[in-house]
């Protein structure tokens, strides 16, 4: 019996008694979110099947209607249908929130290994520089990389994963330290292992463990960095249908037609919601099965 | 925890009631995997100033009966019984199947003490040590708040430790671990409870220590408590028990009086753990299975040594910036097909002895030479490719094991470093290897996780043997394992000496283990090698003052076991 069931028992006594678990996936809390990420999957992969119109599609006698039968989610100022706009930006959203995710473990596994098992004047240097990145706000970061590199939806993607780099570096160094430390690496030294192998082989897999979890997470900031640029107009080109695209021309009509803001930035929310939560639960079932 | 009661036995009019009766419980658990039975019609009973040891091994159900009896078995699980009862403080019987959970407060601690195994993590580490064991004095009303201090000091004095009052102003983690068991001890006295439980009280204590937190708890008895103390140990029990129940898969096979169990034995249950315990009597026989005994020989020792350690000496330095001497000045030599082992309690350096054998660690001083050549003084790099003629076996192979590996590429791993084999002869080989350890094949597939600790240990041996070794460092290869899976891999490491003719240096806190095990024997304390020789000599002649009282320390179940065999070898 674990601690936590004894405090159960001496705590909350006989109220605990006839509790029976639930199946961990059917609480309504994950049932909606798990619903709304398969629905964003289906958006990528087969955009057509969720709307007869095209995105790109401009219609002079629709301008700026209100959401009705025919236009779901109303249409914007050039009478593009606003529902299939957003179906199609979530290929765009989402390639860019999971580019630049991988992006970011890919160099923040490189950053946080070479931090925490190069000689020491080395380490101390790239520590204190992903200390300096973790200093700016990840968006400022993104701005400057914009700034170099230009506008577009690669840039765009590129841009957001470097900015989020230093924030991986860190969890992976401490890992490394912490895998460097235990049983199964010495027991690798003590077998006759080549350095190069067991930092390959066993210290970089079981550091980055941690790393798929905060990734899951991580494609749910992204999203909403990459928004965050193209509100601001550097991030992907008109009439690129990217939320945050969406968002920042629906700003101009919040007077008369608050539906062209309000919902992409309802869809954006609930995305970014969904899949954190969806990854959170993922998180505690894996730690489950570990333990 | 859902309580009821089965259908009641009679009531036996009995002259004097025993402090605590059981009759038939039986505690079964929901799990995922359905329902499953703990503990099967146990029935025990308990007189004042009785010991009763419950023997078993893990999952015979006896640390769920302990917990059933302070009413802590946990809410996934069902309790039932003909009878539980308890004598209370004032004469009246207690019914411990009919009590609500606030009753069971009143119970804990003022009828029932209780004693855990880890006295560090039952402890409150951010309490004074006085304040834990004022607390069920207050809770339970017992004496005014003006007289608490003193009443510590009592209970302190009361379990054996000196200057009560500089002890009670101290926290867990600055006493030793026998002071704080002693402290837990005293503060499942507090509430004045007639009958103490101890859940494997000295478990995790070295032999000294446990010998004095034995004689606490043999003090308490004859001062007229009753003492149920669950242990895995037999020879704890040999000592301590005035009764002995021995426990198997959540069932009772066999109670009685200790002398006549462990001298004794009626089920083959008892016999085959009573025959498992490795000690001096037990040298050259086979602990598995005693009655087979093909009884293995000893490997000859010859020639030129095969591992020799000279004036070695390492030290570390402390966070507070002080010198750890861990080892001092140590010389050794281990011979071909010897087994040397090395004995010594917790923070004596042995541990640190076999990882500069290892050369994981390098001396600060002084040298190592392996199979006549330099090891100690060599490069990392040209260690590397000798290192394969030693290997290592530890206490937790679990840890050892990178934990995404499956079996089969554990065992694999060193077959690769050769560099020679294809695919499919490193496969051929490790199949070979998981048979001679007595593993099934389908467990190559498994991850180290979903294998029991004894497979686990199997698995250990099954990769150091794949490099082909010619010495074997066994840092206490079988303290975490239960007795009767302990025989099987001592039995095993035995013969694979014998069939490989390995070396081994065999470190272990445990007298009787290494003392079966090995040809010679080096015992440590304080970093230092204070006596070493031949088995014979060492045990049956001790120098040194520091190995006298060791081995007197040791509860020791060889007069029983000689009795057993001796009885055991009359029977047609």
């Amino acid at each position: 019996m674990s601690s936590t069931e004894l405090f159960d028992t001496v705590l909350r006594g006989r109220a605990a008694a006839g509790s029976r678990r639930r199946h961990p996936w059917l609480a309504p809390g994950l049932l909606l979110p798990l619903a709304a990420v398969i629905v964003l999957a289906f958006a990528v992969w087969m955009p057509q099947w969720f709307t007869a119109f095209d995105p790109d599609a401009i219609d002079t006698n629709a301008i700026l209607e209100a959401p009705s039968g025919i236009h779901w989610f109303g249409t914007d100022e050039l009478g593009r249908d606003l529902f299939s706009r957003i179906v199609y930006g979530t290929s765009q959203s989402l390639t860019i929130g999971i580019g630049a995710t991988v992006i970011a473990c890919f160099g923040g596994v490189i950053l946080g290994t070479a931090a925490a098992l190069s000689p020491k004047p080395i380490s101390r240097l790239l520590l204190r520089v992903i200390d300096i990145l973790l200093a700016f706000p990840e968006i400022l970061l993104a701005l400057l990389v914009i700034a170099v590199l230009g506008r577009g939806p690669l840039n765009t993607l590129l841009a957001v994963g470097l900015s989020s780099i230093a924030g991986y570096a860190r969890l992976i160094r401490s890992q490394v330290l912490q895998v460097k430390l235990s049983g199964y690496v010495e027991h690798a030294v003590a077998l006759g292992e080549h350095p190069w192998t067991i930092i390959i082989e066993h210290i970089v897999p079981n550091a980055a463990r941690p790393l798929v979890i905060l990734a899951t997470i991580g494609v749910g900031a992204s999203v909403l960095t990459a928004s965050a640029l193209s509100f601001l107009g550097l991030g992907v080109v008109p009439p690129a249908a990217e939320w945050g695209a969406l968002l920042a021309n629906g700003r101009n009509f919040i007077d008369i037609a608050p539906w062209t803001s309000l919902l992409p930035a309802t869809v954006v929310a609930v995305s970014v919601i969904s899949i954190t939560l969806v990854a959170r639960r993922l998180q505690t079932l894996l730690a489950r099965g570990d333990a | 925890m859902n309580i009821r009661p089965g259908p009641r036995s009679p009531a036996v009019a009995s002259p004097s009631p025993p402090l605590l009766e059981i009759d038939g419980l039986h505690v079964s658990f929901d799990t995922p995997q359905g329902v499953v039975e703990a503990v099967s019609d146990l029935s025990l009973r308990i007189a004042l100033g009785e010991i009763l040891a419950l023997v078993g091994e893990s999952g015979s159900g006896k640390s769920v009966t302990a917990r059933t009896l302070v009413g802590l078995a946990g809410p996934y699980a069902h309790v039932h019984a003909r009878s539980m009862v308890l004598g209370g403080h004032d004469g009246r019987p207690l019914d411990l199947l009919r009590q609500s959970q606030n009753a069971w407060q009143g119970i804990r601690g003022r009828e029932i003490g209780f004693v855990l195994q880890d006295a560090l993590v039952s402890l409150d580490p951010l309490r004074m040590v006085g304040r834990e064991i004022a607390e069920p004095l207050l809770a339970h009303r017992l004496v005014a708040r003006s007289q608490v201090a003193t009443r510590v000091g009592e209970l302190l004095t009361r379990v054996g430790i000196a200057e009560p009052e500089i002890r009670a102003a101290q926290y867990p983690h600055e006493l030793s671990g026998g002071l704080r068991q002693r402290a837990l001890i005293a503060s499942a006295l507090a509430g004045e409870p007639r009958l103490l439980i101890a859940d494997e009280p000295t478990t995790a204590l070295d032999a000294t220590v446990q010998q004095q937190v034995l004689s606490v708890f043999k003090g308490l008895a004859s001062a007229g408590f009753g003492v149920l103390l669950i242990t895995h140990d037999l020879a704890v029990a040999a000592q301590l028990a005035d009764r002995v129940a021995v426990m198997q898969n959540g069932r009772l096979v066999e109670s009685g009086p200790a002398q006549d169990v462990l001298s004794a034995p009626q089920h083959t249950y008892t016999r085959r753990l009573l025959a498992a315990v490795p000690t001096g009597a037990t040298r050259g026989r086979r602990l598995s299975a005693p009655d087979a005994a093909p009884v293995y020989s000893r490997a000859p020792v010859d020639g030129e040594p095969l591992l020799q350690v000279r004036n070695v000496s390492v030290s570390f330095l402390r966070p507070d910036g002080s010198l750890l001497e861990a080892v001092r000045d140590v010389s050794l030599q281990i011979g071909r097909g010897e087994t040397l082992g090395i004995v010594g309690e917790s923070g004596s350096g042995k541990t640190t002895l076999g990882k500069i054998a290892l050369a994981l660690r390098s001396p600060n001083s002084g040298d190592v030479l392996f199979d006549g050549r330099p090891w100690s003084a060599l490069t990392e790099a040209a260690r590397r490719p000798v290192r394969a003629g030693i290997q290592t076996i530890s206490q937790d192979p679990l840890s050892s094991f990178d934990p995404r590996f499956t079996v089969e590429r554990i065992i694999e791993q060193p077959l690769r470093l050769l560099g020679s084999l294809d695919k499919a002869a490193r496969r051929r080989k490790v199949a070979e290897l998981i048979e001679m350890v007595g593993l099934a094949p389908e467990l190559l597939a498994r991850r180290p996780t979903a294998l029991s600790g004894g497979q686990r240990q199997r698995v250990s041996i099954a990769q150091a043997l794949a490099a082909e070794p010619k010495l074997l460092i066994c840092d206490e290869p079988v303290s975490a394992l239960d007795l009767t899976t302990q025989a099987q891999v001592l039995d095993l490491l035995a013969d694979l000496q014998q069939r490989l003719g390995l070396s081994m240096m065999f470190i272990s806190h445990d007298l009787g283990v290494v003392q079966h095990m090995s040809h010679r024997i080096a015992v440590m304390k304080d970093g230092v090698i204070v006596e070493s020789g031949s088995v014979e000599q060492v045990f049956d002649h001790p120098q040194h003052p520091y190995t006298r009282s060791l081995i007197a320390s040791v509860p020791n179940l060889a007069a029983h076991q000689t009795h057993f065999w001796a009885s055991s070898r009359a029977a047609p």
